[in-house]
């Protein structure tokens, strides 16, 4: 019956893209339709051809379900990977123009690559690493299986096909013009029920724990999940222009619209990149160090205050515009409060380590969670003194910002999720260790040197644009033009080139490393985590 | 699953008595150094936002006690630096542009004046050295369009060219060739324009023949020896100085469809005292010619 159900559905869904391919009003639209239009097409044809054939008895759900956590990992590599790729090569672009090759327009250029960038490494390395990790961490920390059978393989899949409508769409030219929120709004639309569903597998499993209590993991990945939620459909209210096309207009218009996006720009940061995040790192730093969590208390006043103070820090990014001076005023002291809810999470990363600091000399990979623990702290001191409204208005709009940001995405976001990455591996492949952990060291120490370079070029060139665009002679007229400004870049620009080139190939040998321990490592003697109850 | 049991100074430190998949947690209090930090953040927020505008009321928010707003700061960084230099500009705009150099106080302060305003709104065409582009004239050189004395810099940056803004815009119009000549009328006259400067004929016969045509059709705006006339704007084409190119190609598209490249008035935009002083700058940059010439 479900089959003939499921027939339907995807026979619709077919259908309907093929009319509006038909109709379509611009190329990104018409590809897109395409794309489901096929990827239906052939889940019909495939679901056809089964029907009626006797089920093959439902596979084992007796144990941990980790099929599509094994998928995940291997998503988060790859796209990981192109995400950094893209990266090198937009900061290219920025120290020699002439990569904005003649022959690659306009799909190459700068303008079009940039939210690639963004959206490669934010959504599909982050957001694949968050739902491989939380799919996982889960189900440990309840004891119990995911729930809702193959609604996890929808996440999975669906989340994917996401990204490749966003990265396709960017390229053909389809963009809402909001900065990580680029995708169009069926894109949106798609996200949305996607990340229903999520939800649903997260918290049925919750629901169906073995386990008295909820781990402070499960806390950072719930308020993630539900916060990610909101901020995604209220910030992507929009009418589209015509049901055949990728354009739309957003319903909030000026400053609420700038005031909405940045409400969702700095909780992107804060619920995505920080509190889902912090999940992992509460997960695979006790599980690495094998030592207890420094403190109870100090997680769980540090967890709400962080959930209740991020949400406000948004107007930080709109000082000196449109926006009124009290919005300005709250965002920037909310920013400054939540220093240290956010230092609790460096506390507790860092204290649980005390006692297992011997491993720092012989576990590459307990240090590559070090050194993301203390970027992660560097990042959120230098994120609320760069809200403050007088430092501001030095570092607004200048290289600092992204110094700033890439000092939290490649420290801590990078480098917490290589370390859960090396963690996975060999337990979900059934590997008795890593391939090599002198592998590991290389990827470390290239990853911490490319970011060193990274972030200290774009500090230096932050600061000097900043002061040059504020340079005035003795009767108070601007010395520096903005070319000009644009042309004392130049070194720094290919110094960060140069740690982005380091970076990637950190992941190149990473991938290497876990391809080899998935392929060839030696089998464990037995499976480590033995079966949960169900 | 029981951690192991090890000498470090955290063993007499209760665990909470949970276990997930063997992560237990230490029963410690938050660490004070960053309790008190915290709590003093929280209290230097509520005094911020008592001193500074914050909080949203019914009507409008609480404008905080200090009386601070970012665009009062902004209004009062502009007028002191305006009040700080209100008697030299108001000197700047009496005096003849010519009688500017007289004195070097005032022809130091009205050169970083214009280098300002050049870098901020002139650079983004003409370059940040003036060097000019393609269909932006160079400004260092002494070939000038419209005149390249101090009044004649003056009243194009004040009026601009061939704008619907001002209408005194400077104005001209070079008639499309491709509507009145033949193909092989434009292509011959192109050729004897490539000539005009000295440089050796790319097809000699070519060149002869567009002799007559250039005489009867260009010359009139162009002058006969092609040395151009700064009144109609009509550039001199016997000069190594081609604003769109001085390829064959270029010559012949520009001959076609002509070209009607627009300056803005930057009277409307700017203050008196800024275009006085942007024309200093410009006219003191090599180029600018001293008297009638």
């Amino acid at each position: 019956m479900t089959d003939y159900f499921k027939l339907v559905v995807l026979g619709l869904i077919t259908l309907a893209a093929a009319i509006a391919a038909n109709y379509a009003r611009d190329l990104a639209y018409n590809v897109h339709m395409l794309l489901i239009m096929i990827i239906a097409g052939v889940a019909f044809l495939y679901t056809l051809r089964r029907v009626g054939e006797p089920k093959a008895a439902a596979g084992d759900t007796s144990g941990y379900m980790d099929g599509v956590v094994r998928y995940g990992v291997i998503a988060t590599v790859v796209w990981g990977i192109v995400g950094f790729l893209a990266g090198t090569f937009i900061a290219s672009q920025l120290a020699f123009p002439q990569l904005n090759f003649e022959w690659a327009q306009p799909y190459m250029n700068f303008g079009r690559l940039r939210p690639l960038h963004t959206s490669a490494v934010i959504f599909a390395f982050g957001g694949n690493a968050l739902i491989a990790t939380s799919f996982y961490v889960v189900q440990r920390t309840t004891a119990a299986r995911l729930w809702g059978g193959n609604l996890a393989w929808f996440v999975f899949w669906g989340y994917n096909l996401f990204i490749v409508l966003a990265a396709t769409g960017y390229l053909l030219g389809a963009t809402q013009s909001k900065e990580y929120a680029e995708p169009s709004w069926y894109i949106d639309l798609w996200l949305t029920i996607v990340w229903v569903a999520y939800l649903a597998v997260f918290v049925g499993t919750l629901v169906k724990r073995k386990e008295p209590h909820i781990y402070v993991a499960n806390w950072f990945y719930l308020s993630f999940i539900v916060t990610v939620a909101m901020l995604h459909v209220v910030n992507n209210l929009a009418i589209p222009i015509s049901i055949f096309g990728s354009s739309s207009v957003e319903v909030m218009a000026g400053v609420q619209g700038a005031m909405t996006q940045w409400w969702y720009g700095h909780n992107a940061v804060g619920f995505f990149l920080t509190a889902g995040f912090l999940g992992m790192m509460y997960y695979f730093v006790p599980k690495q160090a094998e030592r207890p969590v420094f403190s109870y208390k100090l997680s769980i006043i540090h967890f709400w205050a962080l959930i209740f103070l991020y949400i406000w820090a948004g107007p930080h990014h709109l000082h000196y515009t449109a926006l009124p001076d009290w919005a300005g005023t709250l965002g920037m002291v909310m920013s400054i409060i939540l220093w240290m809810p956010s230092w609790g999470g460096m506390i507790n990363g860092l204290m649980t380590l005390s006692g297992a600091w011997d491993k720092l000399r012989t576990d590459p990979v307990i240090r590559m969670m070090v050194v993301s623990i203390g970027f992660y702290g560097m990042s959120t001191f230098e994120g609320p003194m760069m809200s403050i409204r007088a430092v501001n208005s030095l570092s607004h709009y200048t290289d600092w910002t992204i110094g700033h940001v890439h000092s939290g995405a490649l420290g801590w976001n990078g480098m917490i999720t290589f370390g859960a990455l090396y963690f996975l591996v060999p337990r979900l492949w059934n590997r008795e260790r890593l391939y090599s952990l002198s592998l590991v060291s290389w990827h470390f120490w290239l990853a911490t040197i490319g970011i060193v370079l990274y972030a200290a070029s774009m500090w230096v060139t932050g600061i000097m644009e900043g002061l040059m665009w504020r340079e005035v002679d003795a009767n108070g007229f601007l010395v520096n033009s903005f070319a000009d400004t644009v042309a004392a870049k130049f070194p720094m620009y290919v110094v960060r080139a140069l740690g982005g080139l380091m970076y990637v190939a950190g992941s190149l040998i990473m991938a290497y490393n876990l391809w080899m321990t998935a392929t060839r490592g030696e089998a464990a003697a037995k499976s480590p985590a033995a079966a949960p109850a169900e | 699953m029981s951690k192991k049991a090890d000498d470090k100074h955290e063993n007499d430190v209760p665990t909470t008595g949970h276990s997930w998949d063997g992560i237990e947690e230490y029963d410690n209090p938050m660490p004070r150094w960053w309790l008190y930090t915290f709590y003093a953040c929280i209290v230097w927020g509520i005094g911020y936002t008592i001193a500074y505008p914050a909080w949203p009321m019914i009507n409008q928010a609480t404008s905080g006690l200090l009386g601070y707003s970012t665009r009062g700061a902004l209004a009062e960084d502009l007028q002191s630096a305006e009040a700080a230099n209100a008697a030299i500009n108001e000197q700047l705009v009496s005096v003849a542009l010519t009688e500017v150099s007289a004195d070097p106080q005032l022809q130091q302060y009205a050169v970083n004046m214009g280098a300002a305003v050049f870098r901020t709104n002139c650079s983004q065409c003409h370059g940040s050295g003036a060097a000019g582009a393609v269909g932006f004239p160079n400004l260092l050189d002494d070939a000038w369009l419209w005149g390249g004395t101090v009044d004649a810099i003056h009243d194009t940056i004040a009026h601009g060219i061939r704008n619907e803004d001002d209408p005194d815009a400077r104005y001209s119009e070079m008639p499309a060739f491709g509507e009145i000549l033949s193909g092989e009328e434009i292509e011959q006259v192109a050729h004897y324009v490539y000539t005009i400067g000295g440089r050796d004929p790319l097809n000699a016969d070519l060149a002869a023949a567009g002799e007559e045509t250039f005489l009867y059709e260009c010359a009139a705006c162009h002058m006969d020896d092609g040395s151009g006339n700064v009144d109609l704007g009509a550039p001199a084409l016997n000069d190594a100085i081609w604003l769109y190119g001085g390829d064959i190609d270029t010559i012949i598209e520009t001959v076609t469809y002509s070209r009607f490249g627009v300056m803005p008035a930057w009277g409307l935009r700017l203050t008196d005292a800024e275009v006085a002083a942007v024309a200093t700058y410009v006219h003191g940059l090599g180029g600018g010619v001293t008297e009638a010439e």
